[in-house]
């Protein structure tokens, strides 16, 4: 296996263990994301020079005889829209396009107190808003199983840094889907915590009571770790849990005999792709063999999910994005002196902000606004808590909920941009998490012609341990996540 | 309650947004927003008398203790600003009043 084929655990293992050196580690992620970005682009920007100095500090103080973080020299990449000080951090947008912030996301922070080495930034929907990183400002991230195909999306970029094996872990943001769904796209796992167990401070908003940050991965034992490294709470995120972390890592013990999975039928049935099916039996059929039990359940409201998700984040954002507006950061277009300031602002956010921006943010301030706040905004408040009861009912008879990641396989570039609605409906089954606050993984379970097929399980709040513990004995029993995309094995000739 | 949705109605809350769309946008918008407005009527259906609103799903919010504590050097807070008067601590904006 080459160096970067390995796991997070293995290479900090290694690194703490002087087997190699995390300069090694470090020369060889740069070398393969630099391989792969041009065909691919999953990186917005290399940070090659403070990797490597982050990388010879970690090699120093291991001399030094210093005792090293849990991941020591282990190389992460970072979504654009995670904060990290005097590092360009832009959301895949052209109003940031030159956004250095003075502060560092806490969860990137624990990372950096772990001795994790940040590689860099990752390319993403603009502002995390999309399916498919086809709304980056600086031109899509393509699939490595496909580079026809989009890697799904917001949180492209960081999928296809773990998928093509630049780094073993990555971190992403998941609104509605947004690490599950790319997850699904490029093999590998994605996990969504609970709402409020990782802080939010340093990453940029869009839908303040959906958006989580969680990691990518190739093995779930690295999910776990990870998780354990970024969950806690943060005075900077009043919406952070004080719950304790537990230890997920020793969640892991292979053992679901009697786990009871529900598995909503009849939501699952409509609309969804065969081969995505057919994967998704197959996993529920492993699952069951593994000595889980499967049990029948109801989610009545879940078909209106799509609806009331796209009138919450959207209201949400036309409120968060208030913010840009050309005065204390990004972009400023120029105006003439009669324009004044109220010109330069709408005109900086015409020109400032990409058509899938725009377009929600305008559908967000009509939703919000008098004579359309009852029908719109309101109502889908009160069919979230119907989903909030569904859900606690369910949860009563299962102790985990399967489901598809996405009803599609990976779809084409350009297959859906011209179509806004199309791509929403694809966003059917991960929305809930979100709306419900509910921790969700995806767990690659198969392969549609060659292209990665995913399911998820979503767990109780702040359960993570539960889900993990299923996804890992999957994992056991199972190889899919071992597959490595013909694009990633040509560039790692060599490391 | 049909949404009817007007180059008008786009304009009308482009402009509550700030954002000056081209004409291009307002039609496409328009198009697209009518949409996507019509898929999100069939939770009007919903009979959702009585139902509270769930706005965040978090029950407990934690707050800080009220204790002054450093912030942002004024340097630091306009290093990013594309028109700063750094002499004076200031960010510069266009003329907002007389001429």
């Amino acid at each position: 296996m080459t160096l970067l084929g390995r796991s997070a655990l293995d290479i900090r293992d290694d690194v703490v263990n002087g087997r190699v050196s995390a300069t090694e580690v470090c020369q060889a992620a740069l070398a393969q994301a630099n391989a792969i970005n041009p065909q691919l682009h999953a990186f917005n920007l290399v940070a090659a020079e403070r990797a490597l100095a982050q990388a010879a500090d970690i090699d120093r103080r291991r001399a030094a005889g210093h005792t090293l973080g849990p991941l020591a020299g282990v190389p992460v990449a970072l979504k654009d829209n995670l904060s990290v000080r005097h590092m360009l951090t832009t959301a895949s947008s052209k109003i940031l396009e030159t956004y250095a912030p003075p502060y560092t996301a806490t969860a990137v922070e624990r990372l950096e107190a772990a001795d994790a080495v940040i590689l860099g930034k990752t390319n993403c929907d603009e502002f995390a808003m999309g399916s498919s990183t086809e709304n980056s400002a600086f031109g899509p991230t393509r699939n490595p199983w496909d580079s026809d195909r989009t890697p799904g999306g917001s949180s492209g970029g960081s999928a296809v840094a773990v998928a093509a094996q630049c780094t073993p872990i990555s971190l992403g943001s998941d609104t509605g889907g947004s690490i599950r769904q790319p997850a699904s796209f490029c093999g590998v796992f994605g996990l969504k915590p609970t709402y409020g167990r990782v802080s939010r401070y340093g990453l940029l908003a869009f839908a303040s009571s959906l958006d989580q940050i969680g990691p990518f991965s190739r093995t779930v034992a690295d999910a776990a770790l990870t998780l354990g490294v970024i969950a806690g709470s943060d005075p900077y995120d009043a919406t952070s849990s004080a719950s304790v972390v537990p230890d997920y890592h020793a969640a892991l013990t292979g053992d679901i005999r009697g786990l009871r999975i529900g598995v909503p039928r009849a939501f699952v049935t409509e609309g969804v792709d065969e081969t995505v099916k057919r994967a998704f039996d197959a996993a529920l059929e492993t699952l069951r063999s593994l000595g889980a039990t499967l049990v029948d359940i109801e989610l009545p409201h879940a078909r209106f999910s799509v609806p009331v998700y796209y009138l919450v984040c959207t209201a949400e954002l036309s409120s968060n994005l208030a913010r840009y507006d050309g005065v204390r950061y990004g972009y400023r277009a120029t105006s003439t002196r009669e324009e004044g300031l109220k010109g330069m602002y709408s005109r900086t956010r015409d020109e400032g902000f990409g058509a899938e921006v725009k377009r929600r943010i305008v559908l967000g301030t009509y939703v919000l606004s008098a004579g359309y706040y009852d029908a719109f905004y309101l109502k889908a408040l009160q069919v979230r808590t119907l989903m909030r009861r569904d859900y606690d009912a369910a949860f009563e008879h299962a102790d985990v909920i399967a489901m598809p990641t996405s009803p599609i396989p990976p779809f084409r570039l350009g297959e859906k941009t011209d179509d806004p609605l199309q791509m929403y409906l694809a966003d059917i089954f991960t929305v809930s998490a979100n709306l419900v606050g509910l921790p969700g993984i995806s767990i690659p379970c198969g392969f549609a012609d060659n292209l990665p097929v995913g399911f998820q399980l979503l767990g109780r709040p702040f359960d993570e341990s539960t889900i993990l513990r299923a996804a890992d004995a999957f994992e056991r029993a199972t190889d899919w996540h071992r597959r490595t995309p013909t694009l990633a094995a040509n560039s790692t000739a060599g490391v | 309650m049909p949404t009817e949705l007007s180059i008008a109605d786009v304009e009308r809350v482009a402009a509550l947004a700030q954002i000056e769309l081209t004409d291009t946008e307002k039609q496409l918008f328009t198009r697209q927003l009518a949409e996507i407005l019509h898929y999100a009527e069939q939770i009007q259906a919903l009979d959702t008398t009585g139902i509270p609103a769930t706005a965040h799903v978090n029950a407990v919010q934690h707050e800080r203790d009220d204790q002054p504590a450093g912030s942002l050097p004024i340097e630091e807070a306009l290093a990013n600003a594309p028109d700063a008067a750094s002499d004076a601590g200031l960010f510069r904006v266009p003329r907002v009043i007389g001429g």
